[in-house]
């Protein structure tokens, strides 16, 4: 994503991503057209066919990506905004990288455990907190959680080792 | 008269205990999702969804609704204590609340902004009343070409009133079309875009893209600002309400307008956002001390607050009456009435008297409770915001991921929800406009049925949609809003050149 704009700092412009993301959004259009078709995109005995109304949807996708893409490739010399800075950039990946981590961790041991170790570590490596506070909220939260969904709700949210280990 | 007998019905059907421990409990909840970053109202009653699925109905769509009224409310308190504004639509809050709070007078402007949100809300909740049953009962007449045509308007006038580059709202409308598309096909049961994943046959959930979009969008939004808070304190006191209570009867007129402006907005679906830069601008333009708007002014809190209120407040009139929500939230909420089985629309009135009454007059109670909530709790809500955020930030993708989940037990939706968030970040600062994406993914199926329909009914000539007076003057006035950008531009052009002439006119005399 980095763009090489010899500014202070390593930044990317809004207008590239805006160039990037028509371009993206008019390949998703093209998707769908190109389904729409396959499944018949007009008429037959029983009136409109499956993809008569998604044709239509994709090809507005299209038209205005295009529109946007053509828009901002006329302003790509001359637009300097920006989009995010490498240092902004860094922090948004500082949250998002985990997260992710946290949603494989949900998937693979159930939801409690995979939170308290997030919010957990994440307090003590990128807020720097101690060990103790970092685990005392953690873990309330966790347990707040469980009490909430399992207990109360008897909404069952997903469970690994752990949760089966003390009866649920 | 049938519309207050209706009503008294419904304070019997709202007023149990336990649907008004629910109310508060809602506008507590929804004043802490205003607060927080990250959480807002249409994600918040997202995630809170599922919890209502064991309750009646109209429990639940009473709490559901105090929870958007308390996160109506809790975006001022961050806008004037923080100059963050909680929600977008206190984003012209921050104008004159903020100073108002750097020269001590947070209290002063905290009580400006939650009475004139409650009169907002009182005003729409009136119009509501006694427009509600009339447009109901008129659109029961509605057959498809009449429903499409609504939808049309709907989708037509966020180009029409939105800012920015219209082909980035068309783009971001098509795109929730596309994904509203995506799964079984109702009527041939053929598969529709799934590319051989079975993962896709259900389709995109929109609770799912909410979260993501609104949720973890607006955190990694807020990431970015290394976000350090550093808020003033309040504390209201009973003299400082009354002493505000008793100034704020002079801007009366500004209160007129600003309601006008918020129902107006509000119905066709602008929303709160835009109805409240409208109402502040508006407000400035004809207020007497316009000049010294931004400096604290309290007429500058009462406006935008005002307008914000009754908008929020009135884009549940569509959603009820014809199935079609002006907000995202209102959205949510249209989401929720359909997995309890009701159908929004017309036929709610007469199907579902007990659950509709009960939801407008919890409207009613909801808003005074919701003020009283606000007005005694103050100093607890600005402590909740003192949280760091290295605290808030894991605890609210926690949340969200719980929230995702929970709608159909689903682990692929985390992970859809992930997905959305970067897309919601990306579109965000793009300025591609999220509301009309979301609306159109919860209206797809409909608008996609009615116009399947109204193309049967005529075996493919879309003369239908001018069939009759009705369906024909709707569906111009959509094309209308559609080309808006356009015919604007066009205007502006004339008048210049008109403005030109008098100019020239002037110089000669």
């Amino acid at each position: 994503m980095q763009n090489d704009s010899e500014s202070a700092q390593r930044a990317v412009r809004v207008i590239t991503m805006d160039v990037i993301v028509a371009a993206l959004i008019f390949a998703l259009g093209a998707l769908v057209v190109y389904d729409s078709n396959r499944l018949g995109s007009s008429w037959d005995e029983n009136g409109p066919q499956a993809g008569y109304f998604p044709f239509y949807t994709g090809l507005l996708v299209c038209i205005s990506s295009a529109v946007v893409f053509v828009q901002g490739v006329l302003k790509l010399k001359s637009d300097v905004k920006v989009f995010v800075r490498q240092d902004q950039f860094r922090q948004v990946l500082v949250i998002l990288l985990p997260s992710a981590a946290y949603v494989l961790g949900v998937q693979l041991i159930g939801i409690y455990v995979p939170s308290a170790a997030f919010i957990g570590l994440f307090m003590k490596i990128a807020g720097k907190y101690s060990w103790l506070r970092s685990a005392a909220v953690s873990v309330s939260v966790s347990v707040i959680a469980f009490l909430m969904f399992e207990v109360w709700f008897k909404i069952p949210l997903p469970k690994g080792p752990f949760e089966h280990l003390i009866g649920y | 008269m049938e519309e207050l007998n209706a009503l008294l019905h419904g304070f019997t059907v709202a007023l149990t205990p336990f649907n008004l421990g629910l109310m508060f409990v809602g506008i507590i909840l929804g004043v802490i999702i205003g607060v927080l970053p990250g959480l807002g109202g249409a994600n918040g009653v997202a995630i809170l969804l599922p919890l209502t699925f064991t309750m009646p109905p109209s429990s639940a769509i009473i709490m559901l609704s105090c929870i958007y009224w308390g996160a109506l409310f809790g975006g001022a308190i961050t806008s004037v204590l923080f100059n963050i504004p909680g929600e977008p639509w206190s984003v012209a809050t921050t104008f004159d609340g903020y100073p108002m709070a750097q020269q001590g007078r947070a209290g002063e402007a905290l009580t400006g902004a939650f009475t004139s949100s409650f009169v907002g809300a009182l005003v729409a909740v009136l119009v509501f009343t006694f427009l509600a049953p009339l447009i109901a009962n008129f659109a029961l007449q509605f057959g498809p070409p009449e429903f499409f045509s609504v939808y049309l308007l709907t989708f037509c006038s966020f180009v029409g009133t939105g800012k920015g580059n219209p082909f980035k709202i068309i783009a971001s409308m098509m795109l929730g079309f596309a994904m509203a598309g995506v799964g079984i096909d109702i009527v041939t049961g053929q598969l529709r875009l799934t590319f051989g994943f079975t993962e896709l046959l259900s389709g995109f959930h929109f609770l799912v893209a909410v979260i993501g979009l609104f949720g973890i969008g607006e955190i990694l939004l807020s990431m970015e600002e290394g976000l350090s808070f550093s808020g003033h304190s309040a504390r209201i006191n009973p003299r400082i309400v009354f002493q505000t209570w008793a100034r704020l009867p002079h801007y009366w007129a500004t209160s007129i307008r600003s309601c006008v402006i918020g129902c107006w907005m509000g119905i066709i679906p602008g929303g709160a956002t835009p109805a409240s830069f409208m109402s502040y601008g508006v407000a400035r333009k004809m207020s007497r001390d316009g000049d010294r708007f931004g400096t604290g002014q309290l007429e500058g809190v009462v406006a935008p607050e005002t307008a914000a209120h009754a908008a929020g407040t009135s884009a549940l009139l569509p959603m009820i009456t014809l199935g079609i929500p002006g907000s995202p939230t209102a959205a949510v909420l249209l989401g929720g009435l359909m997995i309890w089985g009701l159908q929004p629309g017309p036929l709610l009135f007469v199907e579902q008297k007990d659950f509709v009454w009960g939801l407008i007059a919890s409207m009613y109670l909801g808003n005074i409770a919701g003020l009283i909530v606000v007005l005694t709790t103050v100093p607890l809500f600005a402590a909740i915001l003192r949280v760091p955020f290295p605290i808030i930030a894991p605890v609210i993708v926690v949340i969200c991921a719980i929230g995702a989940y929970t709608v159909k037990n689903n682990m692929l939706d985390v992970w859809m929800m992930v997905v959305f968030g970067v897309v919601g970040y990306t579109f965000k600062k793009l300025e591609y406009p999220l509301a009309p994406m979301v609306l159109a993914l919860v209206l797809g199926d409909a608008a996609e049925s009615s116009f399947r329909q109204s193309m049967l009914i005529s075996q493919g000539s879309l003369s239908v949609f001018w069939a009759n007076w009705l369906v024909g003057s709707l569906t111009t006035l959509a094309l209308v809003l559609l080309f808006w950008p356009v015919i604007s531009r066009l205007l502006a052009r004339l008048r210049a050149s008109g403005r030109g002439e008098v100019i020239r006119q002037r110089a000669v005399d």
